[in-house]
């Protein structure tokens, strides 16, 4: 369990709990925090749930696997801090972790 | 105008397997798809990725399930509307009129909406401004390339599609390259043939850099990029071209009056239809209680909104429940018997 922050482009913060083995992705659709629409469902295939993710702990989350890059590339406005929410995986460590919601997927 | 018992709205895996439902049970059908492709999401997004969960096929990749539907198809005469997306639907007495970008009408008394996720449509610059250049000097596919000779063009993207364009566009204009980071997604000897061009001056390479502005006030006369040091390059430039990809986007299917919950439509589990008589949503467009978006439970919904068509196509017959291991109508259609 995780307790994970969702920041809107518009500045609403959402606190929720996500239970370990979901993806951040996923904690973003079950609470209808809005920003995140996950087209494609969790298959890397679509850049829909794209965030940015406070640079203290982007570091510090599991890295990119190969391909995530690649569909960032087509993510709307990335930085050096994107990535893809259904990428990352939940579990204790990833207690408070803050994201940040783009203001359009596309 | 052409006349059809159903309308599939969608090429992709559930509009395939639909089509053959419905052939199968003696009804008429054609498909509209705005990709330039049959396959679907298959096929745009994961042709390559094997797929483990569709029943009987323990491993196939988007673009082998996709020929192995159309291999099924095979026995029946099924037209297909691609690069059309349906504009309109309306009611015209009992039937409904479909109109498509292509200039094409339907009337029909059953729309079957197989349409995945909306329609594909391509990825778009962020800043606003480009909006005012879109298809005159700025274009996120290529139509007609001999417009671009002798100009400068600013090609954004780290796919085949920006460097092949690249590549080949730098025979005859100046070319500036750009993309968000050092690697490329293209292939590898796409990649190493745009490299060398860069080497020999031929095409101007800025890594790391993405559009921040787009400036001229009737035509386009240069852009501003962004470094990830927010560092800002002007260039001049006469065109601008993007290469994204394609994201689905709902697009018309929001004005038909249907019961909508987010991006999917809201069908009853016995013959598929929506709030609307004989308009069906069928595969990951539709929702109901317990709906999974796998494909296998797109060829369940399909085959029986198809059922449901008959009713509507024709009234004065009694669909009757036939198998294709047994039934000699189901084996003529098959092109099995005589």
């Amino acid at each position: 369990m995780a307790k994970i922050t969702y920041i809107t482009s518009d500045n609403q913060t959402h606190t929720v709990e996500v239970q370990n083995g979901l993806t951040v992705m996923e904690g973003a659709v079950q609470n209808d925090i809005p920003g995140i629409d996950a087209d494609c469902g969790g298959g890397m295939a679509c850049a829909t749930c794209h965030v940015y993710v406070k640079d203290d702990w982007f570091n510090k989350i599991p890295k990119k696997e190969d391909g995530e890059d690649d569909m960032l590339d087509m993510a709307f406005e990335p930085k050096t801090n994107s990535r893809l929410s259904c990428q990352i995986i939940v579990s204790d460590e990833l207690d408070g972790l803050e994201v940040n919601i783009p203001s359009k997927q596309a | 105008m052409k006349k059809t018992d159903a309308l599939i709205i969608g090429a992709g895996p559930t509009g395939l397997f639909t089509a053959h439902q419905l052939k199968l049970i003696g009804l008429d059908c054609e498909i509209v798809d705005n990709l330039d492709k049959i396959g679907g999401q298959c096929i745009e997004l994961y042709p390559d990725k094997p797929i483990y969960d569709i029943p009987a096929v323990p491993e196939c990749t988007g673009e082998e399930l996709t020929n192995n539907l159309l291999n099924q198809l095979k026995p029946f005469d099924i037209k297909f509307h691609l690069s059309e997306r349906v504009e309109e639907v309306k009611k015209e007495d009992n039937k409904w009129l479909v109109k498509t970008s292509g200039g094409n009408s339907f009337l029909t008394p059953n729309v079957i909406i197989a349409g995945g996720v909306g329609s594909f449509e391509p990825r778009k610059f962020p800043p606003k401004e480009c909006e005012k250049f879109e298809n005159k000097s700025l274009f996120y596919s290529v139509k007609d390339k001999n417009i671009f000779k002798g100009k400068t063009i600013s090609i954004f993207g780290g796919g085949d599609s920006a460097l092949d364009w690249a590549i080949e566009l730098s025979k005859e204009s100046h070319i500036n390259l750009i993309h968000r980071r050092d690697e490329f997604r293209g292939a590898q000897a796409t990649v190493d043939k745009m490299k060398a061009l860069v080497k020999d001056g031929k095409i101007n390479l800025f890594t790391k850099y993405q559009i921040a502005n787009v400036h001229g006030k009737q035509t386009l006369e240069s852009i501003d990029i962004k470094h990830d040091n927010d560092e800002i390059k002007n260039l001049k430039t006469e065109y601008v071209l993007g290469f994204f990809g394609l994201i689905m986007q709902l697009g018309p299917i929001a004005n038909w009056g249907l019961n909508l919950n987010k991006k999917t439509i809201e069908v009853d589990t016995e013959k598929f239809e929506t709030n609307q008589k004989g308009i069906y949503a069928v595969g990951d467009i539709c929702n109901y209680p317990g709906k999974l978006k796998l494909i296998l439970s797109g060829f369940h919904e399909g085959a029986l909104a198809a059922r449901a068509c008959f009713k509507l196509a024709r009234p004065d017959e009694k669909y009757r429940f036939e198998f294709t291991t047994t039934s000699t109508n189901l084996l003529k259609r098959l092109g099995k018997k005589e």
